[in-house]
């Protein structure tokens, strides 16, 4: 997808934002709630994409919020408010999972190496997913549980870039890795969604991840 | 330039980018038109990345929004200036009001009226209790029928109603108009 088609606000809802901003600083705090609105249903996909839990998402999204409130000073206008916004977010839902989920084992895909055997599966009848499916909670259901069912690393790298939106180099900054680690987990991550969801609707939807093995391709 | 299954899965993810330079986007479209399962696999990561980037699969719970608000309600304190901040700001609303006053006084003993097709009272009891709209022109005694922004009233006494430009109803107040 081309950058451009990624800027989903123009430079006009930007200076809006900066002005915003500014003000809030001023001491204009009741104005905070304005400027983080259109970001609020993004901040909670990202939360919920890596607690996988929607009351666990919510509360992370709450912090999150007040946290960008108190930090509101360390913003940069260099870089984009909704990737600073996201980043305290993924750092939010970070921190909680490490907390509550300690002790829980993470999928067995995300102790392989990202670098080992995968080939794309073969689905002779792969039929499209029509985006008007989306309408149906059922599929966004089955959307959401194919991701959640995919290994830490691969699934947040896949939600910066694919859901929020964020460049390559966005993404990896606010994951702390490199662009390289980036695109190889991105591949791998869009591979393997790929692959649960290409039976499509009317086949079976994988609800365990069964990759096929095979000659490791790189 | 010629490649196979295995080097098109490597590059693919970066092909849907557009991150491959122009010799291997070639040499990849050309392997697309003769591998029906490259391409599969080309068409359901394209069909992945649409699903997911729809906004659709940003739902949020019922309530959320408003669960967020009242949380960030209950945690930022409202706007506050502080003592100098306020001080600075009354001081200058004084100013400015001293000297619109000033000027006006200067040009006229008398306020402009809100209305220009206003008639000015004649012996209006300058302590009566009368009532003003905020957005209105004239002004009323109470229980007046005309009154027309009934929601936004204010009582004050007919002095402060005339200086301010407020002229009296022609209707309740008719008994001061012609006099």
């Amino acid at each position: 997808m081309p950058e451009e088609a990624r800027v989903l606000r123009g430079p006009a809802a930007q200076f809006n934002e900066g002005l915003l901003i500014r003000r809030i600083r001023d001491g204009e705090r009741d104005l905070f709630y304005e400027l983080i609105r259109p970001y609020e249903r993004r901040v909670f996909a990202a939360a919920l994409a890596i607690l996988r839990n929607e009351a666990d998402a919510e509360d992370a999204t709450q912090e999150a919020m007040l946290k960008a409130f108190k930090n509101i000073r360390q913003f940069r206008a260099e870089s984009r408010f909704s990737t600073w916004l996201i980043q305290i977010t993924v750092n939010e839902a970070r921190m909680r999972r490490r907390k509550e989920h300690a002790n829980i084992m993470e999928p067995i895909i995300d102790r392989q190496d990202e670098e080992g055997n995968y080939t794309p599966r073969d689905f002779a009848d792969w039929r499209e997913i029509p985006l008007e499916t989306l309408e149906r909670k059922e599929v966004r259901q089955k959307l959401g549980e194919a991701l959640a069912s995919l290994g830490e690393k691969y699934r947040e790298v896949f939600l910066l870039r694919d859901m929020q939106q964020l460049s390559i180099e966005e993404t990896a900054k606010v994951l702390g890795i490199s662009t390289a680690s980036v695109k190889t987990r991105l591949l791998r991550a869009r591979l393997m969604l790929r692959d649960l969801l290409a039976p499509g609707l009317g086949g079976n939807w994988s609800s365990k991840l069964s990759f096929a093995k095979g000659a490791k391709p790189w | 330039m010629v490649v196979g299954c295995e080097e098109v899965w490597r590059e693919i993810s970066n092909y849907l980018d557009g991150e491959v330079d122009p010799a291997l986007r070639a040499a990849m479209e050309e392997h697309f038109h003769g591998c029906k399962h490259c391409t599969a696999v080309l068409d359901g990561m394209r069909n992945v990345v649409q699903l997911y980037g729809d906004e659709r699969m940003g739902e949020v719970p019922l309530g959320f929004s408003h669960r967020l608000r009242r949380r960030l309600e209950e945690n930022i304190v409202p706007s506050r200036r502080t003592f100098l901040g306020w001080a600075v700001a009354a001081a200058a609303t004084v100013l400015v009001a001293g000297c619109f006053e000033l000027a006006r006084s200067s040009v006229s003993g008398h306020p402009e009226p809100l209305s220009e097709h206003a008639k000015p009272g004649n012996g209006v009891p300058p302590e009566m209790m009368v009532l003003v709209a905020t957005d209105g022109k004239t002004f009323h005694v109470p229980g007046c029928p005309f009154i027309h922004d009934k929601a936004r009233l204010q009582t004050i006494t007919a002095r402060e109603a005339m200086r301010e430009g407020y002229a009296p109803c022609v209707r309740c107040m008719k008994k001061y108009l012609h006099a």
